[in-house]
């Protein structure tokens, strides 16, 4: 089965984009599948900071849409998951060196051998952003419980919208469930009412998301992390399946608000 | 030159190109500008360019193509000019401008509602998120929300079945007599003419409510009642 193609992208930077698409590249890799990633933040690149492969690289994304090497010798194979390959950007040039077009050839080269290609988009709405939605199946916006944020997220659900690019999808990333209780945080309600698409995830605010990332290696790796189990459920659900959404209060209430949103289409 | 070139007439402005397309299909009119741009790739290199498309009546995927199209040869489209109230929508949904010149002095010429006829109306069946604006010289009907950051200026009144989040002007040219009507009133800020209110704290329980100027010249918001 070709490839599904997911472009993980926010508005506003920040907020978790390359966080989220490194954790679900090593969940869904660890679920058996077939998994490239490709940072398409070019002139800033972290994503391979974040995998722990920065040292490995020898050839980028440039590389290859100027004909310097093959896909294959930009394709970084991760330490642990041997079915994980990460395509870096270039840190020396900006995102003009690659168009929609070239975008959609390598992507179209990838789809026959491999059942995801996550895109880690830059923040903004300019060119790399373009590139980045260029050649997805299904777009995945990131935001935080913060007004900002939030108007952001809008924006760019209107720029697919008007562009025909299908529903976006949205995690809430960094929600601090005491925060929202004593109503000092955007609850997923509010967002999900300004938004009003499909959520595919929460994401708990947690510590080792940022203690993994200066590792190198992605909290989804973490069985024990909230936030980790919160990705790997989220790449079952980018995988077709139906998990439910984890209680992170035992209490209910307000938990189970969320369990009936989220089942909500 | 060639029948193609015959198509499209280029145009220098202070600050950009404006091609003007004659009539013909669509297909023939992109094929016509993309060749030309081809046949003279530095001169359109880093170009800013307005489009104006006369009647021709544009959807999404058609402006979305043309302009990627063009993106990929350094050039940026930045407004369309069309006659077509469906093309103006398009364009302004994708972000483009719809006017280029610098806006006239006020005129002093006064409108009235009724000057404006019934039939022109735009109507948007969606909800305007963040970013969006929608000009239009007539009445604007939005069946959806407007979301905070998305804003519409109307010359006539503005109807909007949903929520009122961002900023709607309407009566644009000057028209005391325009409303702005929306089932839960919470905007960013309002203005009908001349006449600005800043943001109406959202209602507890929000019902329709209507916004308009009142004898003492002043805006005003009343809920809707039936009498």
């Amino acid at each position: 089965m070709p490839a599904k193609v997911i472009t993980i992208t926010s508005g506003k930077g920040g907020v978790g984009k390359t966080t989220a698409v490194a954790n679900l590249a090593v969940a869904l890799a660890s679920q058996g599948h077939k998994v490239v990633c490709i940072d398409g933040d070019i002139g800033l690149r972290n994503l391979d900071v974040i995998l722990g492969l920065e040292n490995r690289i020898v050839y980028d994304i440039v590389d290859v849409v100027e004909g310097r090497c093959r896909l294959k010798q930009a394709m970084i194979r991760d330490k642990k998951l041997p079915e994980l390959y990460l395509i870096p950007a270039a840190q020396t040039r900006d995102k003009n060196a690659v168009s929609p077009s070239d975008m959609s050839r390598l992507i179209k080269e990838l789809r026959p051998d491999y059942d995801f290609v996550l895109i880690d988009s830059p923040a903004g709405i300019e060119r790399g952003f373009r590139n980045a939605i260029a050649a997805a199946d299904r777009v995945v916006v990131v935001t935080n419980p913060e007004i900002s944020a939030v108007r952001d997220a809008d924006r760019v659900i209107g720029i697919l919208e008007a562009e025909e690019k299908g529903p976006a999808a949205l995690i809430l990333n960094r929600l601090n469930p005491t925060l929202v209780k004593n109503g000092d945080m955007l609850s997923p309600d509010d967002v999900l009412d300004l938004l009003a698409i499909e959520l595919i995830g929460i994401v708990p605010e947690d510590e080792n998301v940022i203690i993994s990332s200066n590792r190198g290696a992605p909290v989804a790796f973490d069985q024990k992390s909230r936030a980790g189990q919160a990705f790997r459920n989220i790449a079952r659900r980018l995988n077709g399946e139906t998990v439910p959404f984890m209680s992170l209060d035992h209490q209910g209430g307000f938990w189970d608000r969320i369990q009936r949103l989220a089942g909500r289409k | 030159m060639n029948e193609t070139n015959s198509l499209i007439q280029i145009k220098g402005l202070r600050d950009g190109l404006l091609v003007s397309l004659d009539d013909a299909p669509w297909e023939q009119q992109r094929t016509a500008l993309i060749t030309q741009v081809d046949a003279q790739p530095a001169f359109f290199r880093g170009a800013r360019l307005a489009l104006d498309v006369s009647s021709q009546v544009l959807r999404v995927n058609e402006l979305v193509d043309l302009r990627d199209q063009l993106s990929e040869r350094g050039i940026t489209l930045w407004a369309v000019i069309s006659e077509s109230a469906t093309t103006e929508k398009t364009a302004q949904l994708l972000g483009l401008a719809t006017r280029i010149a610098k806006p006239r002095p006020e005129e002093s010429r006064q409108f009235s509602v009724s000057d404006l006829g019934e039939e022109t109306a735009m109507f948007l069946n969606r909800t305007l998120r963040s970013g969006t604006r929608i000009e239009f010289a007539g009445h604007v009907v939005v069946l959806g929300d407007v979301n905070p950051g998305a804003e519409i200026v109307a010359e006539g009144n503005v109807m909007i079945w949903g929520r009122l989040r961002g900023m709607v002007h309407a009566g644009s040219k000057g028209n005391r007599a325009a409303v702005i009507c929306a089932l839960d009133l919470s905007p960013t800020q309002l203005r009908i003419a001349d006449e600005v209110s800043a943001s109406i704290n959202p209602r507890e329980h929000p019902r329709p409510e209507r916004a308009r100027i009142n004898e003492n010249g002043k805006l005003q918001t009343d809920f809707w009642s039936n009498g």
